[in-house]
């Protein structure tokens, strides 16, 4: 599990079929694009002066009025639309990626404790999580987003919009990793190993981190790229409110906000091709996600 | 029985008194109410004047329990956006809610079971194979997008369809149906579908590995083996079985729907509750988002307490463990 580089050569050997190569390749080469969306991006849509109004709401490129320098035309104020993608598709990937890695490292500490001290420790972070599980994630982040909103004055909303997203959408997604973490650790707890280390007087913490938590690992990984996928959609969502990325640093999601203002007026590109991106891009990850959920661990298939 | 029945609503109970406390403590600390509430260039002692009689400078202790008493009475504060009661907006903003949900489940039931048929009976067949690639196509796409989608083809290019509110509405006492005129039924039809296709993909799927479960089981092979009919065994006796959990997931998901309604509302401009409570987010009407969250929590634990307590009822095993 450990050595689990997503290359396709090592697909291959795991014997994944066509399908999960194919979708972990686009995966990987949408995530490459986003990365280095500053230098493959034609435009670059933070910098004011490189789009004017004149040039607003083009049609794409292959289109009959399109204009050849926009390959997937303009939005409402003159900005590239591919260019816009590439960088709101990193703005949504590296929210996604944050709120997964909080989430992880939040659910397995609180997993781990759980797991290894039990008695009242792990009554009480079991009943939040059943708590936090019994509310959907999207009722969950709107609340959060909003009490931010509302803490936070309105000048100062704009910067700490990533930050808040990540918390939104991390504040539900930590229960899967605790719930699962905790189970392995009281297994691995209960083995002769830990127990000699016990014995030999080694303090808790070390025991949790340098024995216990190599081995609970595994499912982790496998519940991430799942959770990745997830929490994109969940970013877009939010930023289709209205309650995530402002519009002067878009994601996907408030790409798709802005292009649905001009839907009823026949401008179909601006919210469509965003939206055909997300949905490649969280498909892709999904399809690797499930496959390798039936790979290595056939017991996380929940039904859901 | 009474002991499972006891813990159960403690549980509820203990549940409800987090979440109205969250509610308080968004009610009392998030923002200033008597700034919200004073009038532009109100004088120091005015401002006290008007802490002392919203009971502010009271003990956190009192003031929460006079939070409890007013909400359980049905108080639930006046919205700062519209200066209306937060109660009457709900009320009025419910049936279009409740109306949107209960057509998206019954779709979503009348789809997914079929489908989910067809996945077990034929695992390996061409449609099931195509049905079960497009359900992963369905958990990827946002509801947002596919309604923005329905709305290019049927509204946009087509015309067939309304994209947006509830058309004519007839009330029937407080409740407004949107059932009985042509303009509101057809305005079911896009957002009806946008929200039973979230719900599509898990009922589609749980019917599926029932089913499958049940067909491999015992009784279903000694009834294969007595040569009855396949159309009998497969329709009468295995999904029977195969529908109870998908029932009961079917009613928890409801409170999940009412939730992630809030999407669908917004792409369609429906004037339900969802759409109350999103555009308190972006105003930050608090008393309106507490008052969302107490809402649609209570319907949640009630839910989910009636459920666990059916369980209780039917099946015995269960009262031993968790009692």
């Amino acid at each position: 599990m450990k050595t689990l580089a997503p290359t396709p050569g090592l697909f291959m050997r795991l014997g994944a079929p066509p399908s999960v190569i194919v979708a972990g390749t686009l995966a990987l080469i949408l995530v490459a694009c986003a990365l280095l969306a500053s230098w493959i991006a034609p435009y670059d849509p933070t910098d004011l002066s490189s789009f004017e109004l004149i040039n607003a709401e083009l049609p794409p490129a292959f289109t009959a009025d399109g204009d050849p320098n926009f390959l997937l035309g303009t939005d409402n104020q003159g900005r590239d639309l591919l260019s816009a993608m590439l960088y709101g598709a990193r703005v949504s990937i590296a929210i996604g990626g944050g709120a997964v890695l909080l989430a992880a490292t939040l659910g397995v500490s609180l997993g781990l404790l759980a797991g290894y001290f039990g008695g009242k420790v792990d009554a009480l972070i079991m009943r939040i999580a059943d708590v936090i599980l019994s509310f959907p994630t999207i009722l969950l982040a709107l609340l959060v987003s909003g009490i931010a909103r509302a803490l936070i004055p309105g000048a100062a909303t704009a910067e700490w919009a990533p930050i808040i997203l990540i918390c939104a959408i991390a504040i539900h997604e930590w229960v899967q990793y605790a719930r699962t973490v905790r189970a392995a650790t009281m297994v691995e707890t209960a083995k002769d190993y830990v127990r000699a280390a016990k014995v030999i007087g080694l303090p808790a913490p070390r025991i949790m981190l340098r024995h216990i938590l190599p081995n609970v690992m595994s499912p982790v990984l496998v519940i991430s790229t799942i959770n990745l996928a997830a929490a994109v959609l969940t970013e877009a969502t939010l930023s289709f409110l209205g309650v995530g990325m402002p519009p002067t640093y878009p994601s996907l999601g408030t790409l798709i906000r802005i292009g649905n203002e001009f839907v009823f007026s026949g401008v179909w590109w601006i919210a469509l091709f965003p939206a055909l991106a997300l949905v490649i891009l969280v498909l892709a990850v999904n399809i690797v996600g499930d496959w390798l959920r039936d790979r290595f661990n056939p017991k996380l298939r929940v039904k859901r | 029985m009474f002991k499972v029945l006891l813990s159960r609503l403690g549980q509820a109970a203990l549940v409800m008194l987090v979440v109205s406390a969250v509610s308080f403590v968004m009610f009392r600390y998030v923002g200033d109410p008597v700034a919200t509430m004073s009038r532009e260039n109100a004088s120091v002692e005015e401002k006290e004047e008007l802490r002392r009689s919203l009971g502010l400078d009271q003990p956190l202790v009192v003031q929460y329990g006079r939070f409890l008493t007013r909400t359980l009475s049905g108080d639930l504060g006046i919205s700062y956006r519209n200066q209306r009661p937060v109660t009457a907006l709900i009320a009025e903003r419910l049936p279009a809610t409740l109306e949107l949900v209960i057509v998206a489940t019954i779709l979503s039931l009348a789809l997914g079971i079929p489908l989910g048929v067809l996945c077990a009976l034929k695992p390996d067949g061409v449609a099931a194979r195509l049905v079960q690639a497009l359900s992963l196509v369905g958990i990827s796409t946002p509801t947002f997008v596919t309604g923005i989608v329905l709305i290019l083809v049927f509204a946009v290019s087509l015309g067939w369809l309304p994209s947006f509110g509830r058309g004519q509405v007839v009330d029937l006492g407080w409740w407004s149906t949107g059932f009985l005129t042509i303009s509101g039924l057809k305005s079911f039809i896009l957002p009806g579908i946008t929200l039973a296709l979230y719900q599509l993909t898990l009922i589609m799927r749980l019917v599926r590995a029932e089913m499958i479960d049940v067909l491999s089981s015992d009784y279903i092979r000694f009834a294969k083996a007595r040569g009855l009919p396949t159309r009998y065994i497969n329709f009468r006796l295995a999904l029977r079985n195969a529908l109870m959990p998908v029932i009961t997931v079917t009613g928890l998901q409801i409170g999940s729907l009412i939730a992630f309604a809030i999407v669908t509302e917004t792409v369609f401009q429906w004037p339900g509750m969802g759409l109350l409570f999103i555009q308190a987010v972006s105003f930050v009407d608090i008393p309106v988002m507490a008052a969302y969250l107490l809402f649609v929590g209570l319907l949640f634990v009630l839910i989910n307490t009636v459920v666990d307590i059916l369980y209780a009822v039917v099946d015995p095993r269960l009262r031993a463990r968790s009692a």
